[in-house]
């Protein structure tokens, strides 16, 4: 007889620029191992994760990761002694430091995580990434944490234009003048806080790989992906899986020697000399996780049935040339199901 | 002159690179310039089989192979050894 897991997950903001959740959601009802009880975490009365009752049997709002860790601890227990909850999947990357410090708390709630360590947390960080990619051997481009943006006068023949301008936590733009590269300092950190990464731009092809690492050195899962659809926020509204051996080698290595745990998306670009360079590293599944699951990796399972201590046995391999095209969807809503999401903050 | 490893090409004329993820269309007559090339054809039975079958100048034929070869190589899709074909 299968298990039946209660699972909360995050990330059911299915916009033009979407969260994990929505994919991640999906990933799970599929999975074959285990039969699953959805709970949506959500933070505005807009996700439409929240009106998807297909796939998530119950939502409730959490607080923003900026009211601190007590009142989400307190907010999860709440949840908690009404759900009964197995395991939490958090989705974004702004939330994530607060669960991995609630991760004991959790733990005695009887609620299971399965995140990255604090460390690999913070050194893969893209302040980080030039040490990280020191450390690690892997090349990535070079890049400076800046808190004014007075320095970005002073940055010299270091960096030269074109340059990339990224925020904390997300976006990035491109830069082709100072006057360009001050106003997007001051259109991400207004929006995501300081520091602000200056990155040299790397002309080339961009590439994704998503993966699951088990926190011993071990690929569980890894899927690369090349988008043939870009937004204009640099999302992918449609890809293709691909066959790169190069690109699953670096995983393996960089699973390897982070004995990363928990899923990830790497961002890499190809420049023309054929170097694959680590643009960034998201320390959890991807918006586009579900074509993992298409191709025969349902990384959303196999992640699971690690939290839960599972022997999981890592894929070798997956469908090429399978694509995945993401749409925009109208969803006719009740507005009592929105003023009960937004007055009581559960749905 | 080899086509890559793993370079899928259907009959319709539609060629997917699985190590980049990017896919082309050619036409027709690309269709069989590449299948021959693919079979390991000869330059010189390529040549012979084109301007029996249209209505072109050896000049032009060799033209639009070397046109055809640049684009594939700038494709990524060919290795082009240095002996010359």
């Amino acid at each position: 007889m299968k298990a039946k897991y209660t699972i909360a997950l995050s990330g059911l903001n299915a916009i033009d620029n979407p969260g994990p959740g929505v994919a991640v959601a999906r990933g799970l009802k599929e999975a074959k191992s285990f039969d699953v009880r959805l709970i949506g975490l959500t933070y505005e009365s807009l996700e439409p994760g929240i009106y998807m009752h297909d796939l998530f049997d119950k939502v409730y709002h959490i607080p923003y990761p900026t009211a601190g860790t007590e009142v989400l601890k307190a907010r999860i227990q709440y949840i908690n002694q009404k759900e009964n909850l197995d395991l939490i999947i958090p989705n974004f990357d702004a939330e994530l430091y607060s669960f991995m410090k609630l991760e004991d708390d959790l733990s005695s709630m009887n609620i299971k995580t399965f995140l990255p360590t604090f460390d690999q947390f913070e050194e893969r960080h893209k302040v980080n990434l030039p040490d990280f990619g020191e450390k690690y051997a892997i090349d990535v481009p070079k890049s400076k944490a800046i808190f004014d943006s007075s320095e970005l006068y002073k940055l010299g023949m270091e960096y030269t234009f074109p340059m990339v301008i990224k925020g904390k936590f997300y976006d990035a733009y491109i830069a082709f003048n100072i006057e360009q590269a001050e106003n997007y300092f001051n259109k991400l950190s207004g929006k995501w806080g300081l520091p602000i990464v200056i990155q040299e731009f790397v002309r080339g092809d961009e590439y994704n790989v998503t993966g699951l690492g088990d926190g011993d050195g071990n690929t569980i899962a890894a899927v690369p992906m090349r988008k043939q659809y870009i937004t204009d926020k640099g999302k992918a509204w449609g890809g293709i899986s691909i066959a790169n051996e190069e690109m699953i080698e670096l995983t393996k290595h960089f699973i390897k020697e982070t004995k990363w745990r928990g899923g990830f998306e790497l961002e890499l670009m190809k420049a023309q000399d054929g170097t694959y360079y680590l643009i960034e590293i998201n320390p959890r599944m991807p918006a586009w996780i579900y074509l993992a699951v298409g191709v025969g990796q349902n990384i959303p399972e196999a992640l699971v049935n690690l939290a839960f201590g599972k022997e999981v046995k890592p894929y070798t391999n997956f469908d090429v040339g399978k694509m995945f095209v993401r749409y925009a969807y109208d969803m006719i809503v009740n507005i009592d199901e929105f003023e009960q999401i937004s007055s009581k903050g559960e749905l | 002159m080899k086509i890559n490893k793993n370079i899928a090409v259907s009959e319709t004329g539609f060629v997917f690179n699985p190590a980049s993820g990017e896919a082309f269309t050619v036409n027709s007559s690309g269709t069989e310039l590449l299948n021959l090339i693919i079979k390991g054809v000869s330059y010189q039975k390529i040549s012979n089989i084109f301007l029996e079958k249209y209505d072109t100048s050896q000049t032009t034929f060799d033209q639009d192979y070397h046109d055809f070869v640049d684009m594939l190589n700038q494709y990524n899709l060919v290795t082009i050894s240095k002996e010359k074909e």
